[in-house]
């Protein structure tokens, strides 16, 4: 019984939805103040509704009702309940619904903490909200409804997939989707003042603080996706260029891209055509992630087994939605583009120019990403697009990005003295170098493209610290200037520890027996002994390796391979010893034939830098969502 | 120099970045493709020469022969077979009776010398370029 009351919940709350998507926008139109009222308390009805929903879905994960064909595809009587409750959204109706919950979580954040903001801009974002809202429950109700019975009911569940059986995967999809979804608050915004005509300066002030915050959750969304497929898929590798890492990372460069331009569009209220088009096209692209990754027409970790039907609903309210918002945006754009003028050396232009290298590298990551389903579907044969691709398209467009990142701080908007920021920055460039060639030789060997990675990053950090001591002597710096200086540290914290990794790590696939050793990095590690241990739902073969230096023990670790009762899936797990300056990551293969282990041993200098660098990123993300100019001068000004 | 030169110059910077990632893209991709192929298009000599390749379906059952760190098994589509070679740790899901995709080239023994073998991560899940492969051999089957 309980499980159709959350049925019957997302029912509702596909009513309540449509009136929140069609009053208000009408009522606005046609000035009908009673309509837009209804904004609100549609979208509170709309959240409470889903929370029921969600929580009823829980609890039937909670109790084992096997009787809910979702819970039954992704629980089992024996999995712990930590992971019963990850399993809500270890599928895909699960995660859809969660998807939903999310926006609507935005949409009531927006709802209250919008006070200040004129009642039509409420309603109209209210409303654009609502109707994103609406076509993803159709969705939801139509093809991926994760309340179906299952009659008569199953004995036990199938369980959930044991790669999924991991701390990582109970934070991973809500931190990931918060960014996905928030990036629907910088669209509403968007389409909301394009409805008013209203594109001024505080409407990029109030759609700032948002759209850092959806970029914020998706930058710590990716990275905790990176960190699990580095210590739980067993691979050791940080990135893969997975069609769908590549379909998170893709909004995440044009969120990047938007953050920079509303940053014009506020203060001197130039760039705002562009400025709206990279927050429709942020948006878009975060559901064409969701259309790629659940349609199942990519090979990947994330895809589930495949409905068409989902597909083509998904790719037709895509096209709905880009479609309208394109129309809408072609009609009411401002004809006056770039906004107030500007020299070439302004930051208005630097900021222009890293905007042209961020739309450019994500066009290009979404070609190599499209491509292989554009070849299969005009049948000129099934190819796959490999990492090479990427990082030589990839890479050659960041490296005049971070040269960039190293200026444009320093120059003021309308113009600058471009040869004065020379001036300043000797010194910034003279770090820059030398730690591009003394650090190569210190970790023993020269590349090019290691010498250039260093470079790159300490001409950021160089020229970062040096911006923050100069303005440190004009008075207190503001969060909004700490946190973009904080956000940059964090790029240059990120090239170093993928500079080291990639020039200096290294990777032995050995056999080994008992009482042998294998060297890596400069470490001994030493196979002890095999043995079986038994766990809550498995049980696994564990592996105890000394690690030890120049004959110092350090640790043991205790790689293991673990076979699940539910499933026939055998599951590695790696065992890590963590380190500021390196990783010493071990993985046990098979058993081979004669009493020996396939093993993997990796030594990987810097690596935890990687997400370091993403958490600083973060960091800075938050820092100047907090600035107090939003906080005070908004409702003086808007009011 | 005039405002409107300025502009001029900022256009052509951003066109400049554009034209040198298009040029990048396009070398890029010219180099970077594998291509799938099944096994019987393999049988047939269709495979690329000279360059990297996919090949997906089954693992033959009772192919698997280990030499060390080096496997030998069998990739089919139940009409031609390829025997692989790979070095290295296989991936958790690979198994006989099971779909695969591997990546790489044929020595000069007609053995194909694998990079990369590709299993999937849900038991229950067939990487499509496999399915496709069998699909194809049982069509062709069927037509003769």
């Amino acid at each position: 019984m309980i499980p159709e009351f959350g049925h019957y919940a997302l029912i509702l709350a596909l009513c309540v939805a449509l009136i929140q998507g069609v009053l208000p926008l009408v009522g606005a139109q046609q000035g009908r103040r009673e309509w837009l009222m209804l904004a609100r308390p549609a979208a509170q009805t709309v959240f409470f509704l889903l929370a029921i929903a969600f929580v009823v879905l829980a609890w039937s994960f909670y109790v084992n009702d096997f009787s809910v064909l979702y819970v039954a595809e992704h629980s089992n009587s024996q999995l712990p309940v930590v992971y019963r409750l990850g399993a809500v959204w270890g599928g895909h109706e699960g995660s859809l619904l969660l998807w939903i919950f999310l926006l609507s979580t935005w949409t009531i954040l927006v709802a209250q903490l919008s006070q200040a903001l004129d009642e039509f801009m409420v309603a109209r974002v209210i409303g654009v909200l609502g109707l994103v809202t609406s076509g993803l429950l159709l969705f939801v109700l139509t093809t991926s409804n994760p309340f179906m019975r299952l009659l008569p009911a199953a004995q036990d569940g199938r369980s959930l997939n044991p790669l999924l059986q991991d701390p990582g995967l109970v934070f991973h999809p809500p931190m990931l989707y918060m960014g996905y979804v928030g990036f629907s608050v910088a669209f509403a915004f968007a389409i909301a003042s394009l409805l008013s005509g209203r594109l001024d300066a505080a409407w990029a002030r109030w759609s700032r603080p948002w759209t850092t915050a959806a970029w914020v959750f998706l930058t710590l969304g990716i990275a905790l996706g990176s960190w699990w497929a580095y210590y739980e898929l067993g691979w050791g590798g940080w990135w893969f260029w997975d069609p769908v890492e590549n379909a998170s990372f893709i909004p995440w460069l044009v969120g990047t891209a938007l953050l920079h331009s509303l940053a014009v569009t506020e203060k001197r209220g130039g760039f705002k055509s562009w400025t709206v088009l990279l927050a429709i096209t942020a948006f878009s692209l975060s559901l064409l992630g969701t259309f790629l990754v659940r349609s199942g027409v990519l090979t990947s970790v994330h895809a589930f087994a495949t409905d068409p039907r989902r597909g083509i609903f998904i790719l037709i309210f895509l096209v709905l939605v880009v479609g309208s918002s394109l129309v809408l945006y072609a009609w009411r754009a401002p004809k006056s583009a770039l906004g107030g003028k500007f020299s070439a050396s302004s930051r208005e232009a630097f900021i222009l120019l890293g905007n042209v290298f961020l739309v450019t590298s994500a066009g290009s990551v979404l070609l190599g990403t499209l491509y292989p389903l554009l070849i299969d579907a005009l049948h000129l044969g099934k190819i796959s697009v490999g990492p090479p691709y990427f990082n030589s398209v990839f890479v050659p467009i960041m490296i005049p990005l971070l040269v960039l990142m190293g200026i444009g701080p320093w120059t003021s908007w309308k113009n600058t003295n471009l040869l004065t920021v020379i001036q300043r920055l000797w010194l910034a460039g003279l770090v820059a170098v030398i730690a591009g060639v003394t650090i190569p030789l210190i970790m023993g060997e020269f590349t090019w493209l290691a010498g250039l990675g260093f470079l790159l990053a300490f001409w950021v950090i160089g020229s970062g610290c040096m911006q923050i001591a100069r303005q440190a002597k004009l008075g207190k710096p503001t969060r909004s200037f700490m946190g973009m200086q904080t956000a940059h540290l964090g790029i240059a914290v990120f090239v170093i520890g993928v500079t080291m990794v990639g020039a200096y790590q290294e990777e032995k696939d050995v056999r080994m027996s008992v009482g042998e050793t294998v060297a890596v990095g400069g470490y001994q590690i030493q196979l002890q002994d095999v043995r079986l241990v038994p766990g809550p739902n498995y049980q696994a073969m564990r592996g105890s390796f000394l690690l030890s230096k120049n004959g110092k023990e350090e640790t043991i670790l205790y790689p293991e391979k673990r076979s699940y009762f539910s499933s026939t899936m055998p599951m590695t797990e790696a065992a890590i010893d963590a380190g500021l300056t390196r990783d010493i990551y071990v993985s046990l293969g098979e058993e081979l034939s004669d009493k020996s282990w396939a093993v993997r041993v990796y030594y990987k200098p810097f690596v935890d830098w990687i997400w370091g660098g993403c958490l600083l990123m973060a960091l800075g993300g938050v820092l100047a969502m907090s600035d107090k100019r939003y906080r005070m001068k908004l409702k003086k000004q808007i009011s | 120099m005039k405002p409107r030169h300025k502009r001029a110059l900022i256009i052509i910077a951003a066109l400049a970045v554009i034209g040198i990632a298009a040029l990048l893209i396009l070398n890029a991709l010219n180099s970077n493709i594998a291509l799938y192929v099944t096994p019987s298009e393999v049988a047939a000599g269709k495979a690329p020469k000279g360059q990297a390749f996919r090949i997906g379906g089954m693992v033959r059952d009772g192919s698997l022969r280990r030499d060390g760190l080096t496997v030998h098994f069998v990739i089919t589509d139940l009409v031609k077979d390829i025997p692989v070679a790979y070095t290295g740790i296989l991936p958790d899901l690979f198994k006989e009776g099971k779909g695969a995709v591997v990546q790489g080239r044929i020595d000069a023994n007609g053995e194909f010398i694998a990079s990369e073998v590709l299993a999937k991560h849900d038991e229950n899940y067939m990487p499509p370029e496999a399915k496709h492969a069998l699909e194809q051999a049982q069509k062709n089957g069927s037509n003769k």
